[in-house]
């Protein structure tokens, strides 16, 4: 299974980003190699849309679990729908911290 | 050919549409003129409040057309996403899956050249409701208003505009606030851009957003200060530096606000705002090629 942690820039020292649809980058990490990928998010600038468009991204992407702050009610229901669970964290964090928290469960 | 005027400002709350309403009255009053008063913010249509007297003369829909997939025919390539700018199309072969979001749908029609498949059929969506009004003999309203959620304000605003003919001396295109493609959808085709603005800090930094945009835009232009006196004089520098022209004030007391709220103004003789709109007419006027039908005895 994959995890995505939604971030502010492209390493593990990067805050935590807690916009889903828009967040700069995706820290994509897999579960069954532990291989670590940060992913630019294209859709960060979009007019609209962007939200349902990520949530495109990480069901192809084959993303079981998505850590983010605010999902809008579009990327919800696409989701839900897939069966990407979505996890809410509200606290500031960098993306190492809940990295290292992901990879304990 | 009636000569076309757009009242915009850069914020909500300058008095725009007080404005636009206090100009028909008075095109109508001093020039003997036919008036059409486009209310052109689709979102939150107010213009025709101010006349509780209106006739209704007509109510239309308005639709667009959005596609829709068909999951038969579809085979998931994704070509019609890669193909929407707006983002409105979600394709997931994975999981054989494929929608368009009607609300970001900007029926571009991108999509349906897109699809070699024929997966894609139309169907009508409404995106608003036209209405048209008259009061008196001499005054025309339209109005649009915008369906909730729907992302299709300039559509709305380019199928209002289709609607006006040209039979009035003068349309009045009350833009909507701010400076989005709504208000360049306003300005498309104007004759004449009439700028309300305040004379605070913020009232002069939203001015020149928009004064960039007219020099942009390339359109004739001049600033109607609103509630003069309330700030102070840097406008009038500012506008000396744009080389804008002050087509004239209209100072601030809560009586004339009623006033012109209330639509009452009954007898020119002692209307206390009749003196800050001649100057603003005369400049316009000024601006206009010879109307035969506008009438000046009054003046
Ligand atoms: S018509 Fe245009 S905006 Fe609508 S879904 Fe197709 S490509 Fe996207
Ligand atoms: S282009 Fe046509 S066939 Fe391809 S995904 Fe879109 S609707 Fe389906």
């Amino acid at each position: 299974m994959k995890t995505v942690i939604t971030a502010a820039g492209n390493n593990v020292s990067a805050a935590f980003d807690k916009r889903f649809g828009r967040a700069a980058w995706f820290c994509v990490y897999d579960h069954a190699n532990g291989a670590l990928a940060f992913e630019k998010n294209d859709f960060a600038d979009a007019q609209g849309g962007a939200g349902t468009k990520v949530s495109e991204l990480m069901v192809e992407w084959g993303v079981g679990k998505v850590i983010s702050g605010d999902f809008g009610p579009k990327a919800k229901d696409l989701l839900d729908r897939f069966k990407v669970q979505m996890v809410v964290v509200e606290e500031d964090a960098t993306v190492e911290t809940l990295l290292e928290r992901i990879k304990k469960q | 050919m009636a000569f076309k005027i757009a009242v915009v400002s850069g914020k909500g709350g300058t008095g725009k549409t007080t404005v636009s309403v206090s100009l028909s009255n008075y095109f109508q009053r001093l020039w003997g003129a036919a008036v059409h008063l486009v209310d052109c913010d689709v979102e939150e249509p107010n213009t025709a409040l101010f006349f509780p007297e209106k006739n209704m003369r007509s109510v239309a829909p308005v639709y667009q057309e959005i596609p829709e997939t068909d999951l038969e025919r579809c085979t998931f390539c994704r070509e019609c996403s890669t193909y929407c700018s707006y983002n409105a199309i979600v394709v997931l072969p994975s999981v054989k899956f494929a929608q368009v979001d009607p609300n970001l749908c900007h029926s571009c029609g991108a999509c349906l050249h897109a699809c070699k498949e024929d997966a894609l059929h139309l169907y009508q969506k409404q995106v608003g409701e036209l209405r048209h009004y008259k009061v008196g003999a001499t005054l025309k309203i339209s109005e649009a208003e915008l369906t909730i959620g729907s992302a299709m304000q300039t559509f709305l605003i380019r199928e209002l505009k289709k609607t006006i003919g040209g039979d009035s001396d003068l349309i009045i295109y009350d833009a909507p606030p701010g400076m989005s493609c709504s208000v360049v959808a306003t300005l498309s085709d104007v004759d004449l851009v009439l700028v309300v603005a305040e004379p605070t800090p913020f009232g002069v930094h939203d001015m020149c957003l928009t004064l960039d945009l007219l020099k942009e835009l390339d359109l004739p232009h001049g600033v109607v200060v609103n509630k003069a006196g309330m700030g102070n004089d840097q406008i009038y520098e500012v506008l000396e530096r744009y080389q804008t022209p002050v087509f004239g004030r209209i100072p601030f007391n809560r009586d004339f606000a009623h006033a012109y709220a209330q639509g009452l103004l009954s007898s020119l003789d002692d209307d206390p705002m009749l003196k800050w709109f001649r100057r603003i007419l005369f400049e316009i006027e000024r601006r206009m090629p010879a109307y035969e039908r506008v009438d000046h005895s009054e003046r």
